[in-house]
Order: C-alpha cells, then sequence, then structure tokens
C-alpha cells in the first residue's frame, strides 16, 4: 500500500494560501486582542472582549463568538465550534448502508431531504443504480418543499434578530403547513426517512396533490405579505442595505457557495450547472444579486421560495407515472405482500435487514444543492456493508468563514445581522 | 412645596389619600397594561396570547408576578451589592413620581383629580423621568456583566439624544399655553387641542417617548439579538419584574404626558363625571400605537438612532419651536 498523501487545509480548497488556516476555527482570544492592541488601537483604548454564546438568543444554535469590541465597533470576531459536535460522520461507519440516512438527516436539521439526497446519491452511484424518474420527481418535490421550509426558519429568525418579532410567527405558520405535508407523505413532520437508496419509501397519498397545490397556490401571495412588511420597512432597509458586504473574489475564495455567493452576483447553483435528480425538465431561474449585502441576500431568498414554489407544481404536474422505488432486490427491500409468495424476497429481505447491502469498493463524492449551498457527500466504501468512510461538506460549516470578513469594522448590532443571513445551521457546522 | 399656581391648599390628609391611591394605581395599571399588551401582540401575530389562567388569561399577571416573587433573590459574584439591588428601585421610583403629575380632571369638590399639580409642571416630567436612567446606568453598570454594560451605555446615550429633543417638542406648546403647569396647558386646550396646531411636536414627542420608555423599535438598551437582555441580564425574579414594571409604568406615563400636552387632557363630550374615563380611553389608545408598533417594526441601530436624534429630530424640533415662538408672538 502506498504512503497517504496528506493534505493540507491549503490544498483542499478550504482556505485560501494567505489565510493563517486556524482563522475562523479557534483562536485563543487573548493571543488575538494582544495582537490588536499592538495593531491598530492606542493604547489608552480598551478593548472589551465579550463571549456571545454557545447559549445566546442569535447565535442560531450553538455557536460561540469572541468578539473584541471598541465601542459598539467590531474588531475581531472569531466563531468557535463544537458545541454541537455529535460524531455523526464516526458513527456512521459502524452502520450499515441503510441505517446511515437517518443519522445524516440529523445533521443539518433544516434540510434533511438534502442531507439524505447527497447519502443516498453517493450510494447509489457508488452501487450503479439509476432510480425510477418518479422517484426522482418525488424527491425533487420534497426537496423544493424542504427549500421552502428551510428558508421560512431563516426569514423568521432573522427577522426576530433584527427585532422584527411578528414575521417569526408568520414564517412558521406557513412551515407548519409545510411540515403537515411531509408528515401526509412520509408519516414524519421532521426527520422523515423518506428517501432511501434506490427511490423514495413510498409514495404520495391520496389527497397529497390537493393540499400541495392550495399551498402552492397560497404561498406567493404569503411571501408578498413578508415583502410588504420587511422590504418597504425604512428600518429593514437601513438595517441590511450596505451590510456585511463581502466581493464576490473573496467569497470564491473561501468556498463560499449558495444564497450567499449569488447575492454576491454569482449564479452559481447545482441545480443548473450540474445534472441530478430531474432538475433539466422544470423551468426556474436562479435568482441573483448584485451588491452582496444583508438586503441581496434577503431578495436572493425570498426569490428562491417563489422558483422553488414553481418547480413543485411543475414537478406535481408532471409526475411520472410508474414505480416509485427501484427494483433490484439486492438493495431495496422487496414489497411486503412478496414476502409470503416468492421465497427468494425472503431471501432477500432478511439478507437486507440484517446484514444490509453491500456496496462495491470505491469512493464518491456528490453533491446537491442545499438551502445553504453545496452540501457534499464523500462516501468511501471497501466493500462490506457499512461504509468505511462518510464525509459531508457542509454549506453552513464553509460560509462561516465568511463571516469574519463581513463583520469586523462594523457594528455589534450588524454582526448579528450578518449571522442572520449568513444563515448556518449548528448541526451542520459541527456534525 | 411646589404647589404654585394651585388657587386652593389641599388638607394633608387628602394628599396622603391621594398619594396611596397612586401607589395602588400603579399596582393596577400595570398588571392590565401586561396582559393588554400580551393578548394584542398575539392577536398581531395570529395566535391567540395568554388564554389559560382566568377567563381569557385575565388572571395571567397574578400568575407571572407569583412566579417572579417565588424565584430566588439572586446577585452575581462581581456584582455591586447595594448598586445592583437598589437599581430597580430607582426605576420604579421615577415611574411613580412622574404619574403623580398626570391629571385625570379637573379639581371638583376642593380634590383635584391629580397627584400634585406643580407649577413647573414640565421640568418636574423631565427631572423624574431622567432619573429613571440613572437605574438603568446603575443595573447595567453594578451587574459586573459586559451584556449589562453595554446596555447601559447605550441606555445613556439614548437619553441625552432623545431628551434634548422631547424637551423642545413639549416646549412649542408650553408656549402655546403660557404656563408650565399641567391643568392650566389641559385649560388652554378648550378650543382646540394642541395636536393640531403642534402636530410636529406631537409626533417628535412621541417619537422620542418611544426612545425614552426603550420600547420597540428604539429597544436597543434591551436588544435581546445582540445583548441578551442588556441591562437586566443578570437581573431575576421581582427585581427583573420592577424592570418590566417599570417599563409599562412609563409607558403609562409618556401616553399620560402626551394625552395632557396633546389631546386634550380631561377634555371631551359628556359630563363632567367622565373626565376621568376620557383621560383613561385616550391614554389606553396611545399605548395601543406602542404595542402595535412593537409588533411591527424591527429594531434600530445604535448609530442609526443617534443620528436620527441628532440630524432629525433635534432640528426638527428647534425649527417647530422657532416657529411657535414666532407665530406666539405675532398673532
Amino acid at each position: 500500500m502506498s504512503e497517504p498523501e496528506i493534505h493540507t487545509p491549503t490544498e483542499r480548497g478550504l482556505l485560501p494560501e494567505d489565510e493563517d488556516p486556524s482563522i475562523g476555527l479557534v483562536l485563543e482570544a487573548e493571543a488575538a486582542q494582544a495582537k490588536l492592541e499592538a495593531d491598530s488601537v492606542e493604547p489608552e483604548q480598551e478593548l472589551l472582549t465579550v463571549n456571545m454564546g454557545p447559549h445566546h438568543p442569535a447565535t442560531h444554535g450553538v455557536l460561540r463568538l469572541v468578539v473584541s469590541l471598541q465601542g459598539e465597533t467590531v474588531l475581531e470576531v472569531k466563531p468557535v465550534l463544537g458545541y454541537l459536535h455529535t460524531g455523526i460522520e464516526k458513527s456512521c461507519e459502524d452502520k450499515s448502508y441503510w441505517k446511515v440516512i437517518p443519522f445524516v438527516e440529523r445533521m443539518d436539521y433544516l434540510s434533511y431531504f438534502f442531507n439524505m439526497e447527497a447519502y443516498c446519491g453517493a450510494v447509489e452511484r457508488l452501487l450503479g443504480i439509476e432510480i425510477p424518474p418518479r422517484a426522482k420527481y418525488l424527491r425533487v418535490l420534497h426537496m423544493e418543499l424542504n427549500r421552502i421550509h428551510s428558508h421560512l426558519v431563516w426569514l423568521g429568525t432573522s427577522a426576530l434578530d433584527l427585532g422584527a418579532i411578528s414575521m417569526f410567527w408568520y414564517c412558521f405558520r406557513e412551515r407548519d403547513r409545510v411540515l403537515d405535508l411531509f408528515e401526509m407523505s412520509s408519516g414524519q413532520r421532521m426527520h422523515t426517512r423518506y428517501f432511501q437508496v434506490g427511490g423514495v419509501f413510498e409514495d404520495i397519498p391520496v389527497g397529497f396533490a390537493e393540499r400541495l397545490t392550495a399551498f402552492c397556490d397560497e404561498m406567493p401571495s404569503r411571501i408578498d405579505q413578508y415583502e410588504a412588511l420587511l422590504d418597504r420597512n425604512e428600518i429593514f432597509l437601513h438595517r441590511t442595505k450596505n451590510v456585511g458586504i463581502v466581493s464576490k473574489e473573496r467569497l470564491l475564495e473561501l468556498g463560499v457557495t449558495g444564497p450567499l455567493l449569488r447575492a454576491a452576483g454569482e449564479p452559481w447553483d447545482l441545480r443548473k450547472v450540474t445534472d441530478y435528480l430531474a432538475y433539466k425538465d422544470f423551468e426556474f431561474s436562479i435568482p441573483v444579486g448584485t451588491v452582496g449585502d444583508g438586503y441581496d441576500r434577503y431578495r436572493v431568498r425570498l426569490q428562491e421560495m417563489r422558483e422553488s414554489v414553481k418547480i413543485v407544481q411543475q414537478a406535481l404536474e408532471g409526475m411520472p407515472e410508474g414505480p416509485y422505488l427501484h427494483d433490484d432486490r439486492k438493495y431495496v427491500l422487496p414489497p411486503r405482500d412478496e414476502l409470503s409468495t416468492s421465497m427468494e424476497s425472503l431471501i432477500h429481505h432478511f439478507k437486507l435487514v440484517t446484514e444490509g447491502f453491500r456496496v462495491p469498493p470505491g469512493e464518491l463524492y456528490y453533491s446537491v444543492e442545499s438551502p445553504r449551498g453545496e452540501l457534499g457527500c464523500f462516501v468511501v466504501a471497501d466493500g462490506s456493508s457499512k461504509p468505511a468512510r462518510v464525509h459531508f461538506r457542509d454549506p453552513s460549516f464553509v460560509n462561516l468563514q465568511s463571516f469574519r470578513d463581513m463583520s469586523v469594522g462594523g457594528y455589534i448590532a450588524d454582526m448579528i445581522q450578518n449571522l442572520a443571513m449568513l444563515d448556518p445551521i449548528l448541526g451542520g457546522v459541527d456534525r | 412645596m411646589l404647589l404654585g399656581e394651585v388657587d386652593f391648599v389641599e388638607s394633608t390628609g387628602v394628599m396622603v389619600v391621594k398619594s396611596v391611591l397612586i401607589f395602588i394605581g400603579v399596582f393596577l395599571i400595570v398588571p392590565v397594561l401586561t396582559v393588554v399588551e400580551r393578548k394584542l401582540i398575539g392577536r398581531f401575530q395570529a395566535r391567540y396570547g395568554p388564554n389559560r389562567v382566568g377567563p381569557g388569561g385575565v388572571m395571567q399577571p397574578l400568575a407571572d408576578v407569583g412566579k417572579l416573587l417565588g424565584k430566588q433573590v439572586f446577585r452575581p459574584e462581581n456584582a455591586i451589592a447595594f448598586l445592583y439591588a437598589i437599581a430597580p428601585g430607582l426605576v420604579i421610583l421615577s415611574g411613580i413620581l412622574t404619574l403623580a403629575i398626570i391629571p385625570f380632571g379637573n379639581v371638583e369638590d376642593g380634590v383635584g383629580l391629580y397627584g400634585i399639580d406643580v407649577s413647573i409642571g414640565v421640568l418636574y416630567f423631565f427631572a423624574f423621568s431622567s432619573f429613571a436612567f440613572y437605574g438603568l446606568l446603575l443595573a447595567g453598570w453594578a451587574s459586573g456583566s459586559k451584556y449589562s454594560f453595554l446596555g447601559a451605555m447605550r441606555s445613556a446615550a439614548q437619553l441625552i439624544s432623545y431628551e434634548v429633543s422631547m424637551g423642545l417638542a413639549l416646549l412649542g406648546v408650553v408656549m402655546m399655553a403660557g404656563s408650565l403647569s399641567m391643568t392650566s396647558i389641559v385649560e388652554a386646550q378648550g378650543s382646540i387641542w394642541y395636536v393640531v396646531p403642534q402636530f410636529v411636536g406631537f409626533l417628535i414627542f412621541m417619537i422620542s417617548g418611544f426612545a425614552e420608555t426603550n420600547r420597540s423599535p428604539f429597544d436597543l438598551p434591551e436588544a435581546d439579538a445582540e445583548l441578551v437582555q442588556g441591562f437586566q441580564t443578570e437581573y431575576g425574579g421581582m427585581r427583573f419584574g420592577s424592570f418590566l414594571l417599570a417599563e409599562y409604568l412609563e409607558m403609562f406615563v409618556v401616553s399620560g404626558i402626551a394625552v395632557t400636552f396633546f389631546l386634550g387632557g380631561w377634555m371631551g363630550p359628556g359630563p363632567p363625571w367622565l373626565d376621568p374615563v376620557w383621560v383613561v380611553v385616550k391614554i389606553l389608545s396611545l399605548i395601543f400605537v406602542f404595542i402595535w408598533v412593537r409588533a411591527t417594526l424591527p429594531r434600530v441601530r445604535y448609530d442609526q438612532l443617534m443620528s436620527l436624534g441628532w440630524k432629525v429630530m433635534l432640528p426638527l424640533a428647534t425649527l417647530n419651536v422657532l416657529v411657535t415662538a414666532i407665530l406666539v408672538t405675532v398673532l
């Protein structure tokens, strides 16, 4: 066996070369403060180091921010991670492939369908199976509903951070309707385990289409209402416009993806760039911003919700007939009724439930466009029924690197706004 | 005492009774306001609001106070004990003292329907309402916490920025009425309420009032998103409750002052015994605006608050005073 190559973070493309790889992760507050005092601050000026979090109303989970303040101005900010580290990636190595699915759902807990798709898609590609068209449509439908749901949570909590408390309830009212739909199709409101290797768990039930149509008809007008509350509000515009601008080049250097990058004017969206699931069948556009400030990020996400509604409508209308699950019994559980008639099925069922299916050796990276950016799953298979390694490229984690660039030099209130518009999910950051 | 323009002298007994009534009134007003606010905000936010305790949730304040009273009296280790303890008291004191000058009606049967009628009404109001900020500052300083400290700094800056425009906004009314006494100002509004000629002043006063009471969108000293709970962060139990109580009290007082100066005080149709009812109705409708704004608007940023105060409100208020002065002299 050859010597394993050692990759530094720079080579992996996580950080630009001139950047200290430890920035954005953990740095001792005292060292940074001493450096700051030597560099930029007059000796008589005092710096206030505030430790925000891990339990703080506005850190969206358990993010800890070590902030050096001069008055109300942020001189240095260091996100400290790890308070929600659950060892999911490591635990996945100890589970058979089909048992990993509910695990990975729980990382980025607002985009569980995307986590499932990234993982299931990677395993399917390793196995070399193509899921049926209906399953593709069902997956797209649920993922786009999930995107709406995730953006609604983002909008509600961000508005709450800016002090517009009522938005939170309006957004959660609509979010509940999305969750009702999830409950209808999969039996669960969150962490549905609806996708599985080879397709989806179940077909959509009777009555689902009607409720989904009603929701899709109503949602655009709801988004109009959110805009009426926020977009025409002078205070909101003052708080978000020209705040937290990071240049497109810098964002690309940092590997930032998703609405943050699109708000800066780069129309990078994996749904258009790569060809996965059935996205090429649908008409939708990629909203982009111009300046890349908080307001653009807000506009881009709001527009994305409208586009998602369009995709959901198209997916429902053009839903092809046919199976929703691959019929290769080596990987997919046979239907219940076959068990009493077919010995083959019984054996497959027994093998799949006890040992699970085996995946031929190999490694594969598969990425999807999650509500926060490129969500990639890297699976290494060693031929057994358990993955040798599961690693996720979580957009929250990568995007969080741009937080310092957004916030340094601004006000502390802007820092909170930047964090809200960044929309990190700590479950995804720490994994 | 400061009983300047009152053309009669009330007996000590009457004054004591009135003091007690005001004190009790405080503890009746605030619970009602809290439950009203929570119900209204609930409706604004497409939910019910409290509806479990008592019919329609009206007993909710009792449950809240009961809970707060039952909390352990706690003080952070690095707090300054004495200041930490008296800060909530100062804030409440300020609220009660300012409440004393709001007239709920004219003199009837030798008893004025107000706490005291001081000849320096406006100055009294400013002296004692600013007093509340000492409470906030001390609370923030004595808590020994960085969030509290930042909150206290913000409230100090806010006080300086808005007190001036608030004073100038009232000055126009004072010039028109030719008196500082609350009752005289209300009586001077017999023909027309000052909200009409002094509309700019009214707007400036109300906006400053939002800042003065630390209410949204100017609730920066207690901005929960960045400063957790600002100067109240380290407080718990009934000391925390005292700050809440004071906030509602201040909201009531600012509305009361606005009613007295701009909305004709007790003026209204109907027999004289309706006077206090009119005052309360007017005050409650202003409080409704406070609650409405809280449910609608986001919070402004610190520097935007400052620039609004100094670059917009202050010049506007000064101009208003100037124009009023010219008109009062000419007409």
